[in-house]
This record gives structure tokens, sequence and C-alpha cells, in this order.
């Protein structure tokens, strides 16, 4: 293949993956931005794989698959966000314990659905990418340019300014956990049903987590996000690419060593979009 | 200008004082309990159109409590509010909102990465969806110009200063319809100078019928902007009467109970030697940027060196580069003629340098540890409570023991933990902890905020007696009457570098407010 | 302080610790609950799985030696997690530091030779220094640059299993091994012994008992546990008691990923005798870890109860793969449910319920000295 060819198969590779990616990034920057930060991200991508799968085997209609995956990772969500919002409890134990469930849900309910093959898939670069990328520039619309972007903007950075302006600080970021819930469900099935159809236990193989690193490389704005799902998009199509030169294990590390770098180039960098003030922390309203 | 001036201004709005008007909002036989005490036990109190009530009180006495029930964070246990006549149920401050009250609170509730119009416009229902902070630009700057409350609609929040925060969280809430406004110690981080311009901004809100129920502890501003005053006492009101005509003698016998001494006595100072020393000091803040530029500070062994200055000026730096919290990037720091720039805050604790930090909930102790444990936070690492690795507990509950006795902290036992404690003990406890090993400096920072006049004398007594004792003292506080009362010599903070030291007989309040905003004087 | 009807609620700053057992056990009754869904979901009768486990965890002494074999690496896992918990470093990479402490044993192993018992007081020694290595990056990170080590822990997890993977099909590829991934089996000189007639590797479990009584020292009784515990509970008032974050973070460090490593050095010298798949070095020991610290609620010598709960989830994990043919994986629903159970009902802990009808007399306050703050006062 000539080099251009070889750019612009890459290019197109690095879309396709990206768009999982990018999915599941936006998600996570919306429930971040309000405040909430969701670990929970893999486990509802591989439920979401697996609905997405199973549902499209069953009914042979893949974007059927597609929305009960979302609903399954929203539902997910939910129990995060009563867990994280009104029980307050530590919201990164909270995720790691459904990532924990989910991956555990996922292979076992998943047995059984390995190895056969899916007929109707979604094509790789399709609506979804699109939807992606349209997503991303709506979402930087509403954040800076909408009411609803203030309210969820303030609920993240001081939740005690928004509830004294009649804000339901709980309310929004319900919402805004769901959505990520939603978004990360969507993602796995993009996984399931357009980029490798087919069900493997473990198949998000730790994507959930870089879509949790790129929400903080992306500055938690949604068209940096669309740089950072290309980038890492581009960074896993080249492990496997680059295949045949390196051993292949050595390549399957290069996603996650570069997700320590972005990390650390992140922090040590500027620092004037830093993480919404209040994310983490659980909110106390009026009555103590 | 400062308050003196202020209190000469005649009162306006004739029907302030007018018996027929009926009240705006009345709070009636409002009852509110906490675990263990009851905040505010039966309290009635009602605000005219066109009246600035102040509510009167020292720490403790159920002032914030009481107008967080009025705005709806909290639910009261008994008793009514009545707006306009009719009655209301406020259950959230949406409600109280819909109801045209509005709060500035003490600690302002602001989004420092956002503009001022974000601030403003969060949670405004509107027509439009798009771009609401635009929309609200215009009537920001209309309702600036109509009450003197400049504010740029575009500014970031961490680029202004604290009184113009106050005017945005005045705007927010006459933006949403205020007709009742409540300010929680609003001049707390004003300038002396500010302080007339908020009253000025006072009086034009009630020109125009606006209700303002005023929070305070300092008898100066009753007298100067209000024209009722209602006082608080341990959770009930304890008067209701005009402010025009009331002595501050009266006043304080309502507020406290009893007769408390305003200033202490004390002995001339006569200091010997160099306690504390800064040449030259420079550090940056949080965000980078500087906020010491060259200061230069000597405190002396035997004095009480007040630090004056408006909130922001690089006071907080200061006292973390002395006590070792934050590197200085140029500079000297000497304690006791020891050079210790940029030592760890273990040695310079070691040095002598004790530090009652102005965050005592969150820094001064950890409050999820015991007292025993807090009492030696500073220096477990020196026999007797170390031996080796090993902590020595036998030796720290004695210790415990001991000071618990010495400084009264009242706590069931040693093993207690800390946040059991209330505020004026947790205060105590740092005190013997800081003081009890007779350092040769003291850096305390705003040691008195938030604790009752008692306490506050307890405190006052305590730093006279090291001083009198040879130690060297900066104090660091927002409250100029204190400052005034304690220092032999005030230094005034601005912009990161001292502006002036005057002794403590130069130091009046119009020079010093002069130099706190950058006036020479 | 809330009301619900002749109910209140009122925040609890010290809950007794029959409350806190009591409800652990809640949360574990609820977990096991919501576990049998899962199983009927599945398809499996919950009441036949749950026999099933009981006989296999409990029946008889083979059983419990496979709940013992299963605990020795949860346990030494477990115990530095507490520590690092409470020194609020959340270290999720005990899986990669397990794996990197594999590693450097199977280097002893395989390429070191030594006489005697040297050479597996040097593999011990070898795989705990490679598994505090393994955590000393994302420690850095933290200390000189503020990156919050749960991303980065867990990144090096999977550095590190991709790295076991690389060594057993590269450079480390067994000679004598055909098809295969693994390495060579390791010389009998570096084989621990096992308790005679179970397959326990009895040497790593009295490493993982006395590291969970160190720590206990540690924390209760030593200047570096009093540093740990104050940085845990307040960093402000850490600093300000003149406390260096660097030296005490990378003390928990080295102990909490030394420990993980040493888990690993249990696992290929006392189970594999050599390195092989990641995914069968370590079946999860290094996430199920945190339930275990999370529970004993940051107590190393509470951990070896943990652990031991945990051991027995591990081991019905086998039987019901072998009874019901589940997934291994199964564990994963056992652990992300009790964990997610233990975070719900912390707030069962925080408050203290009370009856008090509202009739009740008002009881005027004084204001004295040594009463709970109320509220916001001012």
């Amino acid at each position: 293949m000539d080099e251009g060819g070889w750019v612009l198969a890459t290019a197109i590779r690095a879309m396709a993956l990206g768009t999982p990616i990018l999915w599941g990034t936006l998600g996570e920057i919306v429930a971040e931005r309000s405040g909430v930060i969701n670990l929970g991200v893999e486990g509802m991508m591989i439920l979401g794989a697996l609905a997405a799968f199973v549902v499209a085997q069953l009914t042979g209609q893949p974007a059927v698959g597609l929305g009960v995956a979302a609903a399954v990772g929203g539902a997910a969500a939910l129990l995060h966000a009563f867990v994280s919002i009104t029980l307050r409890a530590n919201q990164y134990v909270s995720g790691l314990a459904l990532t924990m469930f989910g991956l555990g849900l996922a292979g076992l309910l998943g047995r059984g659905w390995e190895g056969r093959p899916l007929l109707d898939t979604l094509p790789e670069i399709s609506a979804l990418t699109y939807a992606g990328l349209g997503l991303a520039a709506a979402l930087w619309a509403v954040f800076y340019h909408t009411r609803w972007g203030i309210v969820l903007r303030s609920v993240g950075e001081m939740p005690a300014a928004a509830d004294a302006l009649g804000v339901n600080v709980a309310l929004v970021r319900y919402l805004a956990v769901a959505f990520g819930g939603v978004m990360a469900g969507a993602a796995g099935a993009f996984l399931s049903l357009a980029y490798r159809p087919a069900w493997t236990e473990g198949m998000t193989a730790g994507m959930g987590w870089i879509v949790i690193a790129i929400a903080i490389f992306a500055a938690w704005d949604p068209l940096r996000a669309v740089a950072g799902a290309l980038l890492f998009g581009a960074l896993f199509h080249l492990s496997f690419r680059l295949q045949a030169w390196v051993a292949p294990e050595l390549l399957k590390m290069m996603p996650f060593a570069f997700t320590i770098l972005a990390l650390a180039a992140t922090a040590g960098g500027r620092r004037g979009q830093g993480a919404p003030e209040a994310l983490g922390v659980p909110y106390v309203t009026g009555e103590r | 200008m400062i308050g003196v001036t202020a209190g000469q201004s005649p009162h306006a709005s004739p029907e302030a004082g007018a018996p027929e008007s009926a009240p705006l909002l009345a709070l009636c036989a409002i009852t509110k309990r906490f675990p263990g005490v009851v905040a505010n036990d039966r309290v009635s109190l009602d605000v005219r159109a066109g009246e600035v009530h102040a509510l009167l009180g020292e720490n403790g006495a159920g002032k914030t409590t009481l107008v967080n029930v009025l705005y709806g964070l909290y639910q009261p246990d008994a008793g009514e509010i009545v707006v306009d006549g009719r009655r209301v149920r406020i259950r959230s401050p949406r409600d109280a909102i819909a109801c045209g009250i509005g709060m500035v609170p003490q600690h302002f509730l602001l989004v420092r990465r956002h503009t001022v119009a974000e601030n403003v416009a969060l949670g405004l229902p509107q027509e439009g969806f798009l771009r609401p902070a635009r929309r609200v630009e215009r009537r920001i700057v209309e309702l600036g110009t109509r009450y003197g409350l400049a504010a740029d609609p575009r500014a970031r929040i961490w680029e202004l200063s604290p009184s113009e925060h106050q005017r945005v969280e005045i705007l927010k809430a006459l933006v949403r319809g205020a007709r009742i406004l409540v300010l929680d110690e609003p001049t707390s981080v004003l300038a002396p100078q500010e302080v007339g311009g908020l009253f000025e901004v006072l009086r034009r809100m009630k020109g125009d019928g606006h209700a303002v129920i005023f929070i305070t502890h300092k008898l100066d501003e009753v007298e100067a902007i209000a024209d009722r005053v209602t006082v608080l006492r341990r959770g009930r009101v304890v008067a209701t009467m005009p402010a025009a005509g009331v002595s501050r003698r009266t006043l304080v016998q309502m507020m406290v109970g009893r007769d408390v001494q305003f200033v202490l006595p004390r002995a001339p100072a006569a200091p010997t030697g160099e306690a504390l020393t800064a040449e030259a000091l420079e550090a940056d803040n949080d965000r980078g940027a500087p906020a010491l530029r060259g200061l230069d500070l000597a405190v002396r062994r035997g004095e009480i060196v007040g630090l004056a200055g408006i909130a922001g000026n690089g006071q907080r730096e200061l006292v973390e580069v002395l006590t070792g919290l934050r590197r200085a990037t140029r500079g000297r720091v000497r304690v006791l003629g020891r050079e210790v720039t940029n030592r760890t805050a273990a040695a310079i604790c070691d040095a002598g340098v004790a530090h009652i930090p102005e965050d005592r909930v969150h820094m001064g102790v950890v409050a999820t540890m015991t007292v025993a444990e807090n009492l030696v936070l500073r220096r477990y690492r020196h026999p007797p409570f170390s031996r080796g690795p090993l902590l020595d507990y036998a030796a720290v509950t004695r210790f415990a023991r001991e000071m618990i006795a010495a400084y009264e902290i009242a706590t069931p036992a040693a093993t207690t933990p800390v946040r059991a404690l209330s505020g004026g003990n947790i205060q105590r406890l740092i005190l013997a902890r800081e003081l009890a090993a007779r350092p040769g400096v003291i850096v305390a920072a705003h040691p008195t905020y938030g604790l009752d006049v008692s306490a506050t004398e307890h405190i006052h007594r305590l730093l006279l007696r090291r001083r009198e004792e040879g130690a060297g003292v900066l104090l660091v506080s927002e409250d100029l009457d204190e400052i005034l009362a304690l220092a032999d010599r005030v230094a005034v903070i601005f912009r990161g570098r001292i502006a002036a030291v005057l002794s403590v007989g130069e130091a009046t309040r119009e020079r010093v407010g002069l130099l706190m905003t950058g006036q020479a004087a | 302080m809330r009301r619900l009807g002749p109910l209140v609620l009122e925040p609890d700053p010290a809950p007794p610790p029959a409350r806190v057992l009591g409800v652990s056990l809640l949360a574990l009754a609820g977990a096991v609950a919501a576990a049998g869904v899962v199983f009927a979901a599945y398809g499996a009768d919950p009441l036949y799985a749950y026999a099933v486990i009981v006989r296999g965890t409990f029946a008889g002494l083979r059983e419990i030696s496979e709940v013992v074999r299963r605990t020795i690496p949860l346990l030494l896992c477990g115990v530095g997690l507490a520590l690092a918990f409470r020194a609020q470093f959340w270290n999720i990479g005990a899986e990669g530091q397990l794996l990197a402490g594999a590693v450097g044993a199977t280097a002893v192993a395989l390429f070191v030779p030594l006489p005697g018992p040297w050479v597996l007081v040097a593999m011990f020694a070898a795989g705990f220094a490679t598994g505090a290595l393994w955590g000393l990056l994302p420690t850095l990170l933290r200390l000189r640059l503020s990156v919050n080590e749960v991303l980065t822990t867990l990144m090096m997890n999977y550095i590190a299993l991709y790295a076991v993977a690389w060594l057993i099909h590269g450079p480390w590829k067994g000679a004598t091994q055909f098809g295969f991934a693994y390495t060579d089996t390791f010389p009998e000189a570096a084989r621990l012994p096992l308790l005679a007639g179970t397959r326990v590797h009895w040497p790593t479990l009295a490493v993982g008992l006395a590291l969970a009584a160190a720590l206990a020292f540690l924390l209760a009784r030593t200047r570096l546990g009093f540093e740990v515990r104050v940085l845990g509970q307040n960093p402000v008032a850490g600093r300000y008691a003149g406390i260096d974050p660097a030296r005490t973070l990378l003390a928990v460090m080295v102990l909490s990923a030394g420990a993980a490593g040493l888990a690993g050095v249990g696992e290929v010298a006392g189970v594999h005798h050599k390195l092989l798949d990641p995914g069968q070095v370590s079946l999860g020991y290094g996430y199920a870890a945190i339930v275990v610290a999370w529970l004993a609620r940051g107590s190393p010598l509470a951990a070896v109860l943990t652990a031991t709960l945990l051991g027995a989830i591990f081991t019905s994990g086998d039987v019901l793969k072998v009874a019901l043919q589940m997934p291994f994986r199964v564990t994963d629903v056992f652990n992300g449910l009790i964990l997610f159970f233990l975070i719900g009902s912390e707030r069962l802990l925080a408050v203290r319920i009370r009856w008090a009808p509202p009739a009740a007399t008002v009881r005027v306050g004084s204001g004295l000295p040594g009463t709970p703050e109320a509220g916001g006062e001012s």
C-alpha cells in the first residue's frame, strides 16, 4: 500500500475505534462536570457489549441491541448515582465495585454466546461515528452557551451556590450520571456490534479506564475529547498494525503506557482548566 | 469613610419608623433545634418595607440559623413565616426566592471560574434557553447603576476583590426580584472605607422600598445604618427597639448578659531582641501568581505586632511562609536570630515558632483522632512522646491530662475524638498545644474567629500573658478592633508588601483603613 | 438531624464497634441475596448453589485447606492495601504488583543459582523488591505532579499483564515446554514446601500472618504509623504537623506494593512452580484484596479474617465451576456485590437512630462548652 493509502487507512481505523472511546468519554465528561466521578465505565461498557450482542442475535436488529445496551448502561449508572448522591458514599469505590460486578456478570451471563458470529452488524464508520462528533459539538454548545450548561458546570464547581439559587443539585447529578451510563453502554455496544462483531469475555480490555483518563486529558472539554479519542483510536490501531515488527504483547501495553504519560503531562501542565472543584465530593443539601 | 463618618449621615426614610406600615416580613415564634442545643427559641421578628433591621448578637447566638430558616436551608421545628400578610412555607431556597427573599451569605457562594454574568444567571428561569449570560448582562448593568453596585458582567470571579464579590451576591438577589434582602456579617470582608459604600447601597435600596435584615456583631454598624435592632442571645430574642438613641453599654449587656471589658489592661511594651524577622520575602500563591512581593517585617520579643489588611493581600501566604508551609522564592526568614528560610514546618516548629492556624478545624486538628493525639500533633517526634521509632502512649496520655486541666479543655476524656468538641474547646486545645512549651514566637492567624466573647477574652488574656513573658507575637486578624486592642505596633499589608508599620498610638482607624486600600496615610 | 415520624436520625461521630460489625454483616447478607438473584438469572437454583458452596468450603479438611490456599495471596495483598487505604493512598495496582513480584521471583529461580534454602529467601526478597518497584511510578507521579493514583496504578496492572505475557511467549519461553506458553519449571530448591496432605504453601502463609501483625503494630504504636494515620485522615493537618508526605507515602507504597509482590512469589513458587499466563498467576487477587481491606476497615488484623472470607469466595468459584459449570468470573460478581453493599451501608454507620416522638419536651440549650456544636453558627 502506498504512503497516502496507509495514512488514510490508519485515519479511518482511528475513527472507527475512536468512536466507542469518544462516546464513553463524552458521557464521563458530563458526569464529572456535575461533580460525580464514575469509575464504573468499564463495567457498564462490557454489560452494554453483552446486552447489545445478545439482543442483536435474538432479534436480528443491531439497532435494537444498541438501544438495549444504552438502557443497561443507564440502569447501572443509576445504581452508582443512588449510592454516590443519595447515600453520599465514596464515589471511587462505588464505581470500582460496579466495574467488578459488571465484569463478573458479563462473564457469567455471556457464557455460551462466545464464538457465535453475528450476521447483522453495524458498519464501522457509520451513523454512530458521525453522531459522536455531532454530540461532541452539541455538548460544547450546551456547556458554554446555554442555561443547562451553566447549571451543570456550577453544580460540579460549587453545588452550594447552585443549591442556594434553587437548583436541584441531586437531580442534575442523577441526570448527568445516567447520561454517562447510557453513553458507556452504547460504546460497549459499538464494540460488539460493529468493531469486532462477536462476543468475547473481557472484550473491553481496559478501554473503560482509558475513557476516564481521556476525560481528564481532555480537560473535561467535549471538543478536546474528540482529539483524545482519535489519538487513542490511532494508538489502538497501531498496536495491531505493528505486530509484524514488534511483539504483540508489548504493543498491547502501548495504550496503557501512553495513558500514564498523558495523565502526567496534563497534571504537570497549565493550571488553567482543572477538574471541577467539587468532583468526587458528596454534597450535603441544606439540612445538616 | 469609615464607620465614624457614616454614623454622622442622617437616617433617611421617614417611613421606616411609621407605625401603620404593615411588616413586609414577619417571623413568628421560630424554633429550631439541633442535637444538644436549641439554636432558635421562639424567635419573633418583623421587618417593614424601607427599613434596615439589624440582627445583633455574638457568635453562637443563633443569627445565621435564623436566616437559614428564612432562606429555606433549614426547616423550623415550630413557628411560621409571614410575607406580605400571607403565611408561607419555605421548604427550600427556591421557595424563599419566590417569596422575594434574597440572601447575601457571609461566605460567598460564587463559582470562581465563571463570570459574573454566569453566576447571576445560574438557575434563573427565563424565556430563552440560549446565551443566558448575555441576556442577564443588561440587567446587571442596570441594577448596578441604580444602586451603586458596579460590576463587570464579563469578569471572572477569581479576578475580583471581596467587596466586588459581595456586589455580585447582592446583584444575584436583586435580579431575582428580592424585596427582602438578608446580609450576614457583610462588613467582615470589607475595608473600613468600603463599609461606607455598602451602607450607601443599602440606603438606596431602603429608599426604593426594600426591607433589609443586617446581621452583625459590631455595635458601630448598628448605630450607623440600622433603623431598628433586635438582639439575640443564646437563641432567644432579648429585645427589639429603634436603633436611635440606644447606648452601646445597653446593647452589650443585652448581647452578652453582663458587662464586658473592652480593653484588657496591659503593661507598656518592653521589647527585647529579635523574635521573628522577614526580609524581602517573595512567594507565590496557589495559582502561581506573586502573593508576597518583597515583604519586610520584624517582630521583637515581648511585643505583639498586629497585621491588618483586607483578605487576599498576602496574609495567608505570609503566615504559611513564616511557619514553613509555603516556599519563599526569595528573601529570608529568621527566628530568634537563626536563619530558617524554607526549612520544613517541623524544623521551624522546633526552632520555637508556635502556629495557631486560621482554619482550626481543617488544619489545626485531626478531627477523627483523640484529644491526646491532637495535643502532641506537632511534637510527637520528640521525647518523651517518642522513643526511637516508637510512640510512648503512656507519656502522651499523661501530658494530655495535664493540658486538659491547665487549659480547661472541656472534654469527657483524653481519648475522646476531637470532633465531639465545641469550636471554643478545639481552640483551647490548639492553644494548649502551641503555647504550653513557652515558644519564643507565636504566629496567631484569626485566633478568635467565630468564637463568643468570653472565649475571645480568654484568648486575648493568654496572648497578653505570653507577651509579658517575652514571646514575640504576630497577630493576623480581620477584626481591626482586636488588633487595636492587643497590638503594640500595627503593620498594614497591601498587595504582598507591608505598606507601613504604625505604633498603636498612631494607628487610627482612618489611617489604617487608607493603608489597607493602598492609599498613603 | 432529620425527622421521620417518631424516629430521629442524628449524625453519629463515633459508631460503636458492635454497630460496625452489625452493619457489615447486614451488607454481606444483602450481597448474598443479590448474588442469589444473579444465579437465578444464570439459570441455576440459588439454594443448590449455596449448598454446594458450603459443602465445598467447609465440609472437610481438604476443603478448608483449599480455602487457606486461596487466602494466602489475598491476605498479603489485603494487609498491604489496608495500610495504603489508611494513608488515603488508593492503590488499585495490587494485581500488577503481584505479577511484578512473580516476575522477580521467577528471575531468581531460573537464572540465579543459589544453594539450598537461600534461593527461597532470595526469591522472597526479589519479589518484594520488584513489587515495590512496580508501585514506585504512580507514587512519584502523585507526589510530584499530583496525578491521582487510582488510574495510574490501574494502568500499571495492564502493563504488568502484558509484560508477563511477553516474557512467557518470548525471552523466557520454557525450553522444555512445547506449544504452551510458560517458563521452565522451577528447580526443586526453588519450590515452596507444602503442608502435609494439602496444597498450602505454608511459608507464604507465615509471612502473611507475620506481616499482618507487624503492620498492625506499625499503625498503632510507631511514629510512622502515627504519621500514616494523620496523613490519611487529614492531609492538611499532616503538613501543619510537619509530616513529610513524600517519606510517609513512599514508605506506605513500599510496604503495600511489596506485600503484593510477596503474594506473587507465593503463587509462582508455591502453586505453579513456573511463570505462566498472568490470568492464572493471579485470579484477580489484587482486585479482591480491595474488598478485603475495605471490609476490614483498614485494620491489618481484621484483614486476616476478611481475607479468609474472600478466600472462601474464590474457592466457591472453583466449586461452582465444577458443580454448575459456572465460569470462574462468578467470584467477581460476589466481590463487586459485597463492596457495593458495604459502601451503600456506610450511611447506616454514620447515623444514629433515636426513638423520639414529637411530643418530647424541649431541652433549652445552655451553650455549655463541651456540647457538640450545632450546625453553622454565627
